[in-house]
């Protein structure tokens, strides 16, 4: 186990080490941020002067290496546009973002293990083929466009949530929540509903595939010829031989929340750090660009990593296969 | 000897077992039917809408927002209302249906190049080529597609051109990760291992062998992905990254509606975002039943 986890900690820190240097090539490579910095009728001199001032008269790879140095120390940069430091920007967003997809996660998994195992028992019957006909209609539409139509029925038509924000707040711990008041409850649900709802269809997918497939396997046989109560087959056989995939799902797919939150956050104001990156795409807030995608890459690679660690946990196949290759 | 490709005896019969099958589905030809319609309109759409909405002198001003089946200064009718530009709704989603279909197919087109031609080399090569150009997929599929669509764009500024470009980078990882499978699965058959001995160069085997007979899964599951680039075009262009003004595509219809949405003047969003539904829900329902027999008929 302490092996397979080393090996798979390298590996992180490798990926994180080759996002740096792509998002550096990326966002650094392309274009002259000088351009944006000095006026028009600044002199050759005074280019200059600001060039050598932010490190641009160093070769690329000196740059990176200023650039990663910088990162390592928790300086990501200074955003242009509000000329505080960007990862205390983003870290002031962070709470609004992970309520929200805290919320759509408990709502994704409350409604999908359900419905999935409902679907999977009895996979020929009307009501399972209208909830996978139903699952594919909730991943493959646009979520801003169910957002919208969420908008449309429940505040627009029918009155009863407000559209955008994030309504009243209380502090716990020093971090505001919208979870605690009524108001911020009645502004969470419809993002928090419209960003839960891929994953609700994708968790119902899973769940249902898994639930038919566990229902013909021999202990599942044994258990009903032995005479155990139908719920009781449910409840400890096969819901617990398909949490292992659960167990994966919901960890890859925090990372998928943090990324569409964007999309939700924009469709409802939310003042998330998904709606401050669409923001500073369109002031140009280059740093601001650059702190976001290494904060989310450092997000998703330590998911990614603490996933896998408790699937090797979960599973001994996995972490033997790993120590023998 | 000459080269004559050696091909699997039931490679016909699987392809006309798996067209037999389809056509018995009534949900099939449904979709099949409304999918063919939308591509129709998309082709035809500069004789059959009734303005031209890239046209800014056809389009005037004064009719902004109409209600759908309003009359316009013009004297036509508006039988979808109007945008906040007094652009014809009808002909914008028609013209739309173009720029989202070509933008869907273009990106499909060119990331299942590049990702089959990648998938090909690390089945065919193995070895250390294998094990690199697998890490770069990885490390590609490591990351949510829409992020790291958006922050390219974000860098290289919008278009379509730019979005097509985009779609190939995230989604040709996931071409090249099915197509090293199928080509290992089938360069361990006997035919390939005679085609070696034969003496055959290597490319001709990838081209003549290992490529027809392992790319059938992967163009499954590339009609699939086409309503996913789809989608992706959609909600790029509705975050403001996506095509220009100029050439609005439904994603960008339904995010110019958005402000209104909220007033009640819901047609500007409502009709496009519908053509929108139709377009992805006929290509998933078709590529979705080609998958399943497909993979019924193979195994």
């Amino acid at each position: 186990m302490a092996t397979y986890a080393l090996q798979r900690l390298i590996q992180s820190v490798f990926v994180l080490l080759a996002a740096s240097i792509v998002v550096f090539l990326a966002v650094y490579g392309i274009g002259d941020p000088v351009e944006i910095l000095v006026p028009p009728q600044a002199s050759a001199a005074e280019r200059a002067e600001l060039m050598r001032r932010l490190g641009l008269d160093l070769p690329l790879w000196r740059q990176y290496l200023v650039f990663l140095w910088n990162a390592l120390h928790g300086d990501l940069g200074r955003s242009f546009v509000h000329g505080v430091p960007a990862i205390d920007l983003i870290l002031s967003r962070l709470p609004a973002t992970f309520e929200l997809v805290l919320l759509a996660m408990t709502i994704a998994i409350g409604v999908g293990i359900p419905v999935g195992l409902v679907a999977g028992l009895d996979t020929e019957s009307r009501l399972s083929r209208t909830i996978m006909a139903g699952t594919v209609l909730g991943y493959s539409l646009p979520n801003f466009w169910k957002g919208m139509m969420l908008i449309l029925v429940f505040a627009v038509l029918l009155g009863w949530l407000p559209t955008s924000g994030r309504g009243a707040t209380v502090d716990i711990l020093g971090l505001k929540t919208s979870l605690l008041t009524l108001d911020g409850l009645k502004h969470l649900i419809l993002p928090a509903l419209n960003l839960a709802i891929p994953n609700m269809a994708l968790m119902i997918r899973l769940v249902a595939a898994g639930t038919a497939e566990a229902k013909a396997q021999d202990y599942v046989k044994y258990a009903r010829a032995k005479g155990v109560r139908p719920r009781r087959i449910v409840g400890r056989h096969i819901l617990r031989n398909i949490l292992i995939p659960v167990v994966t799902v919901v960890g890859i797919e925090f990372g998928s929340l943090i990324a569409f939150s964007t999309i939700t956050e924009t469709v409802f104001a939310w003042p998330g750090m998904g709606k401050l990156l669409i923001d500073s795409i369109y002031q140009l807030d280059r740093p601001l660009v650059v702190a976001y995608i290494m904060l989310a890459t450092f997000l998703f690679v330590s998911v990614n990593l603490v996933v896998d660690l408790l699937y090797a946990a979960l599973d001994p196949r996995v972490r033997l296969a790993g120590e023998a290759a | 000897m000459s080269a004559v490709p050696v091909k699997p005896g039931d490679d016909t019969p699987l392809r006309e077992r798996v067209l037999r099958r389809l056509r018995r589905q009534p949900t099939m030809r449904g979709a099949l039917l409304v999918l063919a319609g939308i591509v129709a309109l998309a082709l035809i759409a500069p004789f059959l809408a009734p303005q031209n909405p890239y046209d800014l002198t056809a389009i005037n001003v004064m009719d902004n927002r109409l209600p759908p089946g309003s009359k316009g200064m013009a004297g036509f009718t508006f039988w979808l209302g109007t945008d906040a530009q007094g652009r014809d709704l009808l002909s914008a989603i028609f013209y739309g249906l173009r720029t989202s279909l070509f933008v869907g197919l273009a990106a499909t087109a060119g990331a299942l190049t590049v990702g089959v031609t990648v998938g090909l080399a690390a089945a065919q090569f193995g070895g250390r080529i294998d094990a690199l150009l697998m890490r770069v997929v990885d490390f590609i599929l490591g990351f949510p597609s829409i992020l790291v669509a958006l922050v390219l764009l974000a860098a290289i500024g919008r278009g379509v051109d730019k979005v097509i470009l985009a779609i190939v980078i995230v989604q040709w990882a996931n071409y090249a990760r099915l197509m090293r499978a199928a080509a290992l699965v089938e360069r361990r058959k006997e035919y390939i291992e005679a085609a070696v001995n034969q003496g055959l160069p290597t490319f001709y085997i990838m081209r003549a062998h290992l490529l027809p007979n392992s790319i059938g899964s992967v163009l499954v599951v590339a009609t699939v992905s086409i309503a996913g680039a789809i989608t992706l075009e959609a909600t790029l262009s509705f975050l403001g990254v996506g095509v220009p003004v100029t050439e609005p595509s439904l994603g960008l219809l339904i995010a110019n509606g958005f402000e209104f949405l909220l007033s009640g003047e819901y047609w500007i969003s409502l009709f496009p975002g519908l053509a929108l539904l139709f377009l992805i829900m006929s290509i998933n329902v078709v590529g979705e039943r080609l998958r399943r027999s497909f993979d019924a008929h193979r195994s």
